[in-house]
């Protein structure tokens, strides 16, 4: 073979690509199918969203941080939320934490629906995207009886919640969870066990533990390496440590530890976590006032903080600074999406073209989150 | 570890480098000397009290009359964190890089250079991430003016609002 | 079809004198090319409404339903959006060679119909080398594509092209040796010789006569899903991974006729896979009248046909797509070594046992339909428990 003579090809995926999940650009040195480097270009979807922080003040970027990553944005809203009140020593409500946990964990069990169909679309199966996808629909259509939007919600408040569950709400709600658990288990054996999907996921780019850490993997990626690691759990917010849930763990069952197929499994099992969560969070909620006592022109005093959520990226950390007037001096969003994106160089050196969709797929990068 | 205890053992290994600690903030930080950032990353990382194996988040403000880089440092064995911070001049802001350190901070380093202007010595990859690479300016400092155009492109929208006044007149 | 014309000719319906030889033979050839037309072209398209609609309800959806009754004629609607659509030559592309490109696509999935078996006597020519003839034709949409793939000049078409040629080349040969079991038991390569060395019952299908064949015809069925670049192997155009592969740069009519080409090969391959091994268009002898038996076993062929293609649009609703080492793998490590097991299994089984083993018959379709209630016991299975009974109204 060493007779051979091969030139190396330089080629072009995206930013208008249907497999890069937004407008990512790759430059990808590839020698006939195995690719020497992908080389990610990012910034096309770059909105200065922390520029837009420093103009807008506190109450007004709740709406933006929406856009900071759309497929979960209750996340970015409760983060925002968070850290306002983490600076101001503002006080939640128990009624409006747990509307807010609802509100996120339904907005995981969409996001991760996301995912797992367009993990089946990027290795050629339609079919399992519709199906996902019909199943992010009846949470979208919860989500928007709660809060009116179906995909950048502006629900949280600084202090609390916007609006209440609306009556007979939990009954739904609660509905489409008897509904969702046998889903899973339909999907699952439509895709995530067939013999082509394991073939196509497993040994693909792993990840190892120490690897994981040291490019900053977070969630569903860091634990599919091993890493025993959720914010909810570990870093205590919200209501969290009242309820009784599971963190799954990548095993390497598939092939290596930290491999497509873990990451894309992880998801799986969140799914059913959430469900769990969400199960416990609508039968346990208290009365009460969901928002709290706010001013208008919302001041914190000056200082600076970092708080982190476990979005269905994974641990998204917020770093606030606040000079004591009503805008925030500097807002930076520390993203899941990021790091993952800054680590596909090294993982897609010696794989397929195949594979870098599937390497992209799995590691659940979303171009939003990325540029901001 | 609770971090006023992290931040005791960095002074007592760098008793020079490091310029204050800050406590009574909702997150405690330690401001260092810049020249001496690689070397104290360093040490966070490898000592085994500490081992700061994760570079949770690095950014950089700007303050009007310095530059801050900020290192929110995790430990994924000990489960503790540290908040490390260098200040840094205006006119042209230069420090060590900590990818060797951690390779996370490959590419939040391009960030900071970027949307600040910071440049990082020791980094494998100095090219702007997020803005074109002809960019004029560092857009997230606070005296940043958005040139009118790119490139014949106009970065102004012409206010709706106006339009229909003129119409009206 | 040709024996008929000659009938009329013999009976004068052109004049009395004798018309010369090559008039003669141009107006069959032009007769014959019309019926082909006729018959091939709408059932390209209308295959493409169908699978649409089948793929449609696999993914719980509805599907086209607005052009005619149930959208039925959406074919048509199809066709001309894109006949009006503008024909793009992208000004990099080498013109000649992609202008040619479509036409040879089209002309290999045209050609086979000419041996096509629908009944007994509606088959244009029944050649001595028919089954030769229809695989060497069909492997001519490889040159097709690999020239869009090329002359496209764009690296996602040319990687396209250069995957389809890997492909149809590679899996060439396993189909090939999958066919060869049924000649040697016919001794012929007459589409019809092979159909009617079959009986219409399950038991004299060559499917069922002896294990080998029951393994060949599954690799062929297998096979021609890859030179069709079908689901799971349809790399060549893997949307997710080249865009469209070597169809990235056409629009218009050209696009149409790479797509026109695919789900006529599809018909083309089951007809093969019928005509081989399910007995093709026989048909108990029911009535003395030849019209009514020829209209029955042109349904009978169809059906069959239309069943095998509904079984390949179901993978294509199902199965995500290989990678193209494991395509490579699967055809040279797994297909190629069993298909040649089959054939000497085949020469040795036809050298013992010359006219068949009625009890071999038997057992193998005791077995077929064994799989098939047991594949029919697991859909119903799945089919009952994704019932869908959660419905909700966004109330606003």
């Amino acid at each position: 073979m060493s007779m051979l003579r091969t030139e190396e090809m330089t080629l072009n995926m995206g930013p208008q690509h249907p497999s890069t999940h937004g407008v990512l650009r790759f430059v990808i040195r590839t020698d006939g199918e195995v690719m020497r480097e992908a080389i990610p270009d990012v910034g096309y979807l770059h909105r200065s969203i922390e520029k837009i922080a420093e103009k807008v003040g506190y109450h007004g970027f709740m709406p933006y941080t929406d856009r900071v990553d759309y497929v979960c944005a209750m996340f970015t809203n409760q983060a925002w939320g968070m850290a306002c009140e983490k600076l101001a020593g503002v006080e939640v409500p128990r009624r409006g934490e747990y509307c807010r946990v609802i509100a996120a964990e339904f907005n995981r069990i969409a996001s991760h629906l996301l995912t797992v169909g367009l993990m089946g679309m990027d290795i050629g199966a339609m079919t399992p995207f519709v199906h996902a996808l019909r199943e992010r629909e009846m949470i979208n259509d919860l989500i928007e009886e709660l809060c009116g939007a179906r995909l950048t919600f502006n629900y949280m408040r600084i202090g609390g919640v916007a609006w209440d569950l609306p009556p007979g709400w939990r009954d739904k709600a609660l509905a489409y969870l008897d509904h969702l658990e046998p889903i899973v288990n339909e999907f699952n054996a439509l895709f995530s066990y067939n013999k082509i999907c394991i073939e196509r996921l497993a040994k693909v780019a792993a990840i190892g533990p120490a690897d994981a850490i040291d490019y900053n993997l977070v969630g569903p990626n860091l634990r599919a390496a091993g890493v025993n690691w959720d914010v909810r759990r570990d870093l205590p917010y919200s209501v969290y440590p009242e309820f009784d849930f599971e963190i799954p763990l990548g095993s390497g069952e598939w092939g290596a530890i930290g491999d497509a197929m873990d990451r894309y499994m992880m998801r799986i099992r969140e799914l059913t976590q959430s469900a769990r969560i969400l199960r416990q969070a609508l039968t346990q909620i208290p009365d009460g006032p969901v928002l709290a006592k706010v001013v208008r022109n919302f001041k914190p005093a000056a200082g600076e903080c970092q708080v982190r959520v476990e979005s269905a990226r994974g641990d998204q950390g917020w770093y606030v600074v606040s000079d004591g007037t009503s805008y925030p001096w500097r807002v930076h969003v520390r993203t899941g999406s990021f790091a993952a994106m800054g680590m596909i160089q090294k993982l897609s050196r010696g794989l397929m073209i195949a594979d870098l969709v599937v390497l992209i797929a799995s590691l659940d990068v979303i171009a939003p989150e990325i540029d901001r | 570890m609770e971090a006023a205890e992290i931040y005791a053992l960095v002074r007592a290994r760098f008793p020079d480098q490091v310029v204050e600690i800050v406590e009574k903030r909702a997150d405690p930080y330690a401001v260092v000397d810049p020249h001496a950032i690689a070397a104290i990353c360093g040490f966070l990382r490898d000592d085994a009290a500490l081992a700061m194996d994760c570079l949770n988040n690095q950014s950089g403000v700007d303050y009007k009359d310095r530059i801050e880089v900020v290192y929110h440092l995790f430990s994924y064995s000990h489960r503790h964190g540290a908040v490390i911070k260098v200040r840094l001049p205006r006119d042209q802001p230069a420090l060590a890089s900590v990818e060797p350190v951690w390779n996370s901070a490959n590419w939040m380093e391009r960030e900071i250079y970027d949307l600040l202007g910071v440049t990082f010595h020791g980094h494998s990859d100095m090219r702007r991430i997020l803005m074109p690479e002809d960019w004029p300016g560092w857009p997230l400092r606070k005296d940043f003016v958005e040139p009118l155009e790119y490139h014949g492109i106009s970065t102004v929208r012409e206010s709706p609002i106006i339009r229909l006044d003129e119409k009206k007149k | 079809m040709e024996a008929w014309l000659n009938r009329l000719m013999m009976r004068g319906v052109f004049g009395a004198h004798p018309i010369p030889v090559l008039v003669y033979a141009s107006g069959i050839a032009i007769a014959c090319a019309l019926v082909l037309f006729a018959i091939a072209l709408p059932f390209a398209s209308i295959v493409t409404w169908v699978e649409r609609r089948v793929w449609a309800r696999i993914q719980s959806r509805i599907g086209p339903n607005r052009v005619g009754p149930n959208g039925f004629l959406q074919w048509l609607a199809d066709g001309l959006k894109h006949i009006c659509k503008e024909d793009i030559i992208p000004a990099e592309a080498d013109p000649r060679l992609f202008k040619l490109a479509p036409y040879l696509v089209v002309l290999a999935f045209i050609l086979p119909w000419a041996v096509m078996p629908f009944s007994s006597s509606l088959i244009l020519a029944d050649l001595n080398v028919g089954i030769l003839y229809m695989t060497a034709v069909t492997a001519l949409t490889v040159v097709g594509v690999l020239m869009a793939g090329w002359a496209s000049n764009n690296k996602w078409s040319l990687i396209g092209g250069v995957r389809s040629a890997a492909q149809v080349v590679s899996y060439e040969i396993p189909a090939g040796l999958s066919i060869f079991p049924v000649v040697l038991m016919t001794g012929t390569l007459s589409m019809q010789g092979i159909t009617r060395a079959q009986g219409w019952s399950p038991d004299r299908w060559f499917l069922f006569a002896s294990p080998f064949c029951f393994a060949a015809a599954i690799i062929l069925f297998v096979a021609s899903l890859a030179e069709n670049n079908r689901t799971p192997f349809d790399l060549p155009e893997a949307e997710s991974e080249l865009v469209a592969g070597f169809a990235t740069e056409y629009s218009s009519m050209r696009y149409l006729f790479f797509f026109m080409a695919e789900w006529g090969n599809m018909f083309v391959s089951a007809a093969i896979i019928v005509t081989l091994y399910l007995g093709g268009w026989r048909f108990p002898h029911v009535s003395p009248s030849p019209i009514a038996m020829n209209l029955l076993e042109f349904a009978t062929f169809n059906i069959k046909v239309l069943i095998i293609v509904f079984v390949s649009m179901w993978i294509r609703g199902t199965l995500p797509r290989v990678r193209i080492d494991q395509m490579m793998s699967l055809c040279w490590k797994y297909f190629v070594p069993i298909a040649f097991v089959n054939l000497i299994g085949t020469a040795v089984w036809v050298a013992i046992w010359p006219a068949g083993n009625p009890f071999a018959a038997w057992s193998m379709l005791a077995v077929g339909v064994l799989l098939a209630a047991f594949f029919v016991r697991r859909v119903v299975h799945f089919a009952r428990r994704s019932r869908m009974e959660l419905y909700f109204h966004p109330t606003i």
